[in-house]
């Protein structure tokens, strides 16, 4: 065993925050968890650029536009063990409640229909949305999976105490979709 | 004739049961809980779900223990890794082929779809989405039903025809475009037929039909009834 701590990277793509919030939520064990790993980026941390390699990146959220597939495929690229968050991540979950209408649809609903001075949708700056949401696993290889809406803090340290002792979470974790 | 008695074994106990039982019931009497999602005891068997998929000694091939009538000698395995692997396999389909958002749904931690894949500890679904675009009709006064949740168990159409004897429920089409209708697929709010017993709504097994007013979550089901009502009306139902 070397002298380094693993390290530890969060990223949040098409997702409330929510799963953040509930890593956040396994209070005064941050500190210990802060003793075992660096966290090296995250949307906690300022630090523009994803690191050359993370050992541990957990993704919160679904990928809904290009930045996201972007963003997705270079953590992938750079990250050792890939831990899908919580339902957006795995399932694409609420994010993914758009797929049945079709991308045109939804932007008609947000720049047009319901607007009383109808202006075009932005075409520059903000991401091009995707045709479809898509779960994480059906973009890039996920080798963890952390379900729930949001997965309980409880379950969000195990599987991190897991991880950083160098083992697979057992699955037996009592995860489920939802809430 | 009258029923006979045979010993069989189930997940090597030794059980007795009558020749005309099923092997799903003779299980849960012995407290062999075998997983189902379209079986519910007091309706007929459909056989449509595959989640009670049982191994039996002297056929390769996989029965389903809500058809399956038990006879002298048999040999059931209810668990083994090939049986988990297919029921797993099965689920995730069901969940891929519709819009079943957990967090979202008035089912949410009362549902048996969502019980089973925690069980079978399914984290993922390996298939790819399909997100069909299907219709929510909420036109009846008290119930509402969500096609995206429904995953054809038939369960309604067979309480609303065998129990409260209105057939209103049917099902249309073919496959996994199949729906679920009322009448000849009118709006449920204008069915001739339907008494607004709500006896489908507690036989769903997911969040496909709701009492109107609950919100996420909030649609826990009673099917306390159902046996009760069946043993009012003596076993031999429509038979």
């Amino acid at each position: 065993m070397n002298e380094r701590k693993p390290t530890l990277a969060t990223v949040w793509l098409d997702g409330c925050s929510g799963c953040h919030m509930s890593f956040l939520d396994i209070d005064e064990r941050l500190l210990e968890l802060a003793q075992k790993v660096d966290l090296v980026y995250s949307p906690l941390v300022d630090r523009k650029d994803f690191p050359e390699l993370v050992d541990i990146t957990l993704v919160e959220g679904a990928v809904s536009n290009e930045e996201d597939l972007k963003k997705i495929k270079k953590v992938r690229a750079h990250t050792n063990v890939l831990v899908s968050l919580g339902d957006c991540a795995v399932t694409s979950n609420i994010p993914g409640m758009r797929n049945p209408f079709g991308v045109r649809s939804i932007i008609d609903r947000a720049y047009v229909d319901t607007v009383a001075i109808p202006r075009p949708a932005p075409s520059t700056v903000i991401p091009r949305l995707l045709d479809r949401v898509r779960p994480v696993h059906e973009v890039v290889p996920v080798d963890v999976f952390v379900p729930g809406c949001p997965p309980s803090a409880d379950a969000i340290y195990k599987v991190l105490s897991d991880l950083i002792a160098g083992h697979k979470p057992d699955g037996k974790s009592n995860l489920r979709f939802g809430a | 004739m009258p029923a006979r008695v045979v010993t069989l074994q189930i997940d090597g106990r030794d059980v007795t049961a009558r020749d005309d039982q099923m092997l799903i019931e003779v299980a849960r009497e012995s407290d062999i809980r075998i997983p189902k999602l379209c079986y519910v005891s007091g309706l007929s068997s459909y056989g449509g779900c595959r989640m009670c998929l049982v191994e039996v000694e002297g056929t390769s091939k996989l029965l389903a223990a809500c058809t399956t009538a038990v006879t002298e000698g048999m040999q059931v395995r209810t668990v083994t890794p090939r049986l988990t692997e297919y029921r797993r396999m099965i689920l995730e389909m069901l969940f891929a082929e519709r819009n079943h958002v957990c967090s979202v749904c008035v089912s949410n931690g009362h549902c048996d779809m969502q019980w089973l894949a925690q069980h079978l500890g399914i984290d993922h679904i390996r298939f790819p989405y399909v997100y069909p675009n299907l219709p929510v009709d909420a036109s009846h006064d008290r119930f509402v039903l969500d096609q995206n949740r429904c995953i054809l168990c038939t369960r309604c159409v067979r309480v609303c025809q065998e129990i409260e004897g209105a057939h209103t429920w049917d099902v249309m089409g073919r496959g996994a475009q199949s729906l679920v209708i009322t009448d000849l697929a009118q709006p449920w709010g204008e069915s001739e037929s339907c008494t607004s017993c709500g006896k489908c709504v507690q036989v769903c097994p997911t969040g496909a039909l709701s009492e109107k007013g609950r919100s996420v979550a909030e649609m826990s089901k009673r099917r306390e009834f159902l046996p009760y009502l069946t043993m009012m009306r003596g076993e031999t139902g429509n038979e």
